[in-house]
């Protein structure tokens, strides 16, 4: 598994659950060191052994903290850099919806060895829609289910998100847009670079 | 033949940054993304040459003669600050009726969507622009991961020899990894047994029969240890004939006094080096966890110590628990 996706478990249990948390599920997970470096890569089964420590530790099932893994990576000030990076993905929610089926090709633009499911997005009405996860990371259409209701979030939209069981090898997340403009959403500056 | 009016209609879906000039390079229409770059200073009925300045070609200086050099490439940058370098292409009208002018910001683009916050709907669906921005920012995000991973690198190989975790002699962990070891197991909350070992006669083999006979010793004595222990435990030696074991999870003292009896008992065994037969024995003492509240390495340490003293005081080559110190506060010990 990438370092990056490691990483950003790692992240994410720091900053919600605490890093004596942290310590005690790599401790469990009987890795040998209790730092991931982003740009290495690592035995698959490393990160397995994490996120069942984790569930033991927390007593929540897998996906729910998925989930919150999702919204984490889009939400928390700590992820701005991610955040923007999917706001290149369209002006809208909608836009960043239909900007999810490249968002493989994109990350792999970006770093090469980083290698998501595809996405596929149909629109069933201009208001529904259904998000299929191809298979090839499991846990990803969970997550997936966290960054998009985060996403709407920013973007000020009110989205209705359920993960909608298998469709063939694909994992479906069904989305019902309420209200595209619901909020006022999160400010995004097209040249707010760091310095 | 279409008219200007209708021309510049189109050009406005097409090519945001165009510019229509009459024969005498006066502007006549301007695209929404190139006003936008001088919002207070309408472009329309200006000199084209008024506001850009031309770069490249350099030969010329005149907008007829710019006009014949059909499909050269323009290089320019507006007249006053910000001074933003622009691409160019120009396309002369039929019949010397003017031509358009279409721009781009090329690698300015950086800087000018910050200077003059522009957004993607300020450029045409087929302009890379959006993605040249994304592809920046991740590929910097990137970078940084990569550059603090070799920085991080760099000052782990400076520390390596520092910092090494193993007792070159005998290969076992040295007193920094136990303390590690110690710091990690209590901050993770871990139940844990300590056992201090100390060699007795050890300095009599090296009195006796040199530095290298007391090496041999402490090799087969660490073998000894390793075997004796399960490879989750760890072994350490931290100081000349002095031994520290950490028994991770394991806290139940019969099973803790019986692995140090069957040690003392190899450990006795005469160790030969060279045709010699060398005779040490060990004292251990033993401290858990679980009888200190909150755990600290040093009062645990100092317990297992304590321990080991009493062992030695009733005579060495034995184990003795810190539970069954008569000096022990009572409540502390698990032994019940």
């Amino acid at each position: 598994m990438h370092g990056l996706i490691n990483r950003a478990i790692q992240s994410f249990v720091c900053a919600t659950y605490g890093q004596s948390c942290w310590l005690y599920v790599t401790e469990m997970a009987e890795l040998g060191f209790s730092e991931f470096e982003a740009m290495l890569v690592y035995d698959d089964c490393m990160t397995v052994q994490v996120l069942d420590a984790l569930c033991a530790d927390l007593k929540r099932p897998r996906a729910e903290i998925l989930e919150d893994l999702g919204t984490y990576l889009v939400s928390h000030t700590k992820m701005e850099d991610l955040r923007r990076l999917l706001r290149f993905g369209g002006v809208t929610y909608v836009d960043f919806l239909h900007s999810l089926d490249d968002l493989s090709d994109r990350v792999r633009l970006s770093v090469s060895d980083l290698c998501l499911p595809a996405l596929e997005l149909i629109e069933v009405t201009p208001t529904e829609y259904q998000l299929y996860c191809h298979p090839g990371l499991p846990g990803y259409p969970s997550v997936m289910v966290g960054i998009l209701r985060a996403m709407a979030d920013d973007y000020g939209a009110l989205a209705m998100l359920s993960h909608d069981g298998r469709e063939g090898e694909a994992e479906v997340i069904s989305i019902v847009l309420v209200e595209s403009a619901f909020a006022k959403g999160r400010q995004f500056d097209l040249g707010a670079r760091k310095s | 033949m279409m008219d200007t009016g209708d021309l510049g209609t189109l050009l406005e879906t097409l090519c945001p940054m165009f510019l229509l000039v009459n024969e005498d390079g006066r502007i006549l229409r301007v695209g929404p993304t190139l006003q936008k770059l001088r919002p207070d200073q309408p472009m329309v009925g200006k000199d084209f040459l008024e506001i850009f300045e031309l770069v490249r070609p350099r030969a010329v200086t005149t907008l007829s003669a710019l006009m014949t050099s059909t499909g050269a490439k323009l290089h320019l940058k507006l007249h006053d600050t910000p001074r933003t370098a622009l691409k160019g292409l120009i396309a002369p009208l039929p019949q010397g009726k003017g031509a358009v002018i279409n721009l781009s910001f090329g690698i300015s683009i950086l800087d000018a969507v910050r200077d003059y916050a522009l957004t993607s709907a300020d450029f045409s669906g087929t302009d890379l622009a959006i993605e040249l921005l994304y592809l920046v920012e991740a590929k910097s995000a990137a970078m940084e991961a990569s550059r603090s991973l070799n920085l991080r690198l760099q000052g782990a190989m400076l520390a390596a020899e520092e910092q090494a975790f193993t007792d070159m002699l005998t290969g076992l962990k040295n007193r920094r990894a136990m303390d590690m070891v110690l710091g990690h197991l209590i901050s993770a909350n871990l139940p844990f047994a300590l056992m201090h070992l100390d060699l007795d006669f050890f300095k009599s083999v090296n009195d006796q029969y040199g530095h290298a006979a007391g090496d041999h010793v402490l090799q087969q004595a660490a073998r000894i240890m390793v075997q004796e222990t399960r490879n989750d435990d760890t072994v350490a030696r931290i100081g000349g004939d002095e031994f520290v074991i950490i028994f991770k999870g394991l806290i139940d003292e019969s099973v803790l006094s019986s692995i140090a009896a069957r040690m003392i008992d190899r450990l006795q065994k005469p160790i030969v080096f060279e045709k010699i037969y060398c005779r040490i024995s060990a004292s251990i003492g033993t401290a858990l966890s679980t009888q200190f509240s909150p755990p600290k390495s040093a009062e645990i340490l100092n317990a297992a110590d304590l321990a080991l003293y009493e062992a030695k005081r009733k005579g060495r080559s034995r184990h003795c628990l810190y539970s069954a110190l008569a000096g022990h506060r009572q409540g502390d010990a698990a032994s019940g």
